[in-house]
C-alpha cells in the first residue's frame, strides 16, 4: 500500500514546480502549461485525501471532477484569449502584453 | 515493499520528470510533450489510488483534449520561431520561490500526523461516488455543465476571425 505522505510529497513536487514554470516563464502557452500541472497536483491531493480518510469520502473524488472540468474550461478560454493577443500583437510573450500599464 | 509502491514510484519518478521538463525545457514543444506525459503518468497515480474514474477522465480530458489543444495553440501562435529565451530575467528568483514552497510543503507533510489511518487505502465505490456526485452534489454538477457550456461559447466567440468590412 501506497502511505498517504508519499503521495502528498509527490504532489507537493508537483506544484512546486508548477509555481517555479509560472513564475519563470514568458510564453503565456507555457504559463498555461504550468497552471496545468499545479492543478493536477491539486487534483492528487483531493484524490488522496478522499481515498485515505477513514470512512472513505467520495466528497474528494467529486471535487477532483468538479476541478478537472474548470481547468478544461480554462485551458479553452486560455488559449482562445491568446490566439486574440497573437493576431493583434504578433506575439504570446507576456512581456510584451503590457497595454494595462502605463 | 510491496509492488504497489514500486509502481507507484515508478509513475511518480516519471510524472515528476516529465514536469521537469514541462518547466526547464528551452524548446516549448518539448515542454508540451513533457506535459503531457507528466499528467498521464499522474492518471496512472489515481488508478494506483483507487480511483480509476478520475484516472479515466484525466487520461481523456488531458492526455486527449487538453494535450491537442496545447499543441494547436503553439503550432498557430509558431511558438518554435520566436527569438526571445522561454525564461525571463526572474529564473533565479523563481527557482528560489518554488525551491522554498516544495521545502514547505516536504516539511509541513512530514511533520503532519494525520487523523486517520495514513497507509491503508479505502476504495471509494462506483455506486457511493455516483451518488454523491449525480445526488448530493447535483446541483454544483449542473453549474459545472453550464460553465462548460459558457466556456466553450466564449472560446468560440474570443479566438472567432473578425469580419473585414
Amino acid at each position: 500500500m501506497i502511505p498517504l505522505d508519499q503521495v502528498l510529497v509527490f504532489s507537493g513536487i508537483l506544484f512546486a514546480l508548477g509555481v517555479y514554470g509560472v513564475l519563470t516563464r514568458r510564453n503565456a502557452i507555457a504559463i498555461l502549461m504550468s497552471v496545468e500541472l499545479m492543478l493536477t497536483a491539486v487534483n492528487t491531493n483531493f484524490i488522496a485525501f478522499g481515498v485515505f480518510h477513514r470512512p472513505s469520502l467520495a466528497v474528494g473524488l467529486v471535487f477532483a471532477v468538479f476541478v478537472i472540468t474548470v481547468a478544461a474550461a480554462e485551458v479553452g478560454l486560455a488559449l482562445a484569449i491568446i490566439l486574440r493577443i497573437y493576431r493583434q500583437r504578433t506575439t504570446a510573450n507576456v512581456d510584451e502584453v503590457d497595454i494595462l500599464k502605463w | 515493499m510491496s509492488v504497489e509502491q514500486w509502481v507507484f514510484y515508478v509513475l511518480a519518478a516519471i510524472a515528476v520528470g516529465g514536469a521537469a521538463v514541462t518547466v526547464f525545457a528551452r524548446d516549448i514543444v518539448r515542454a508540451a510533450l513533457g506535459l503531457i506525459v507528466a499528467l498521464l503518468m499522474t492518471a496512472g497515480v489515481f488508478v494506483l489510488l483507487s480511483a480509476e474514474v478520475i484516472g479515466l477522465v484525466q487520461l481523456l480530458v488531458y492526455g486527449g483534449a487538453v494535450a491537442i489543444l496545447i499543441l494547436f495553440a503553439l503550432m498557430i501562435t509558431r511558438a518554435r520561431e520566436v527569438t526571445y529565451r522561454l525564461d525571463g530575467p526572474q529564473k533565479p528568483l523563481a527557482l528560489l520561490a518554488g525551491a522554498t514552497l516544495a521545502a514547505a510543503i516536504g516539511v509541513a507533510v512530514v511533520g503532519t500526523v494525520f487523523p486517520t489511518n495514513t497507509d491503508h487505502i479505502n476504495p471509494v465505490g462506483f455506486v457511493e461516488m455516483s451518488t454523491a456526485l449525480f445526488q448530493t452534489y447535483a446541483v454544483p454538477f449542473e453549474v459545472a455543465s453550464l460553465v462548460l457550456l459558457v466556456a466553450l461559447v466564449g472560446a468560440i466567440i474570443i479566438a472567432r476571425q473578425e469580419e473585414r468590412q
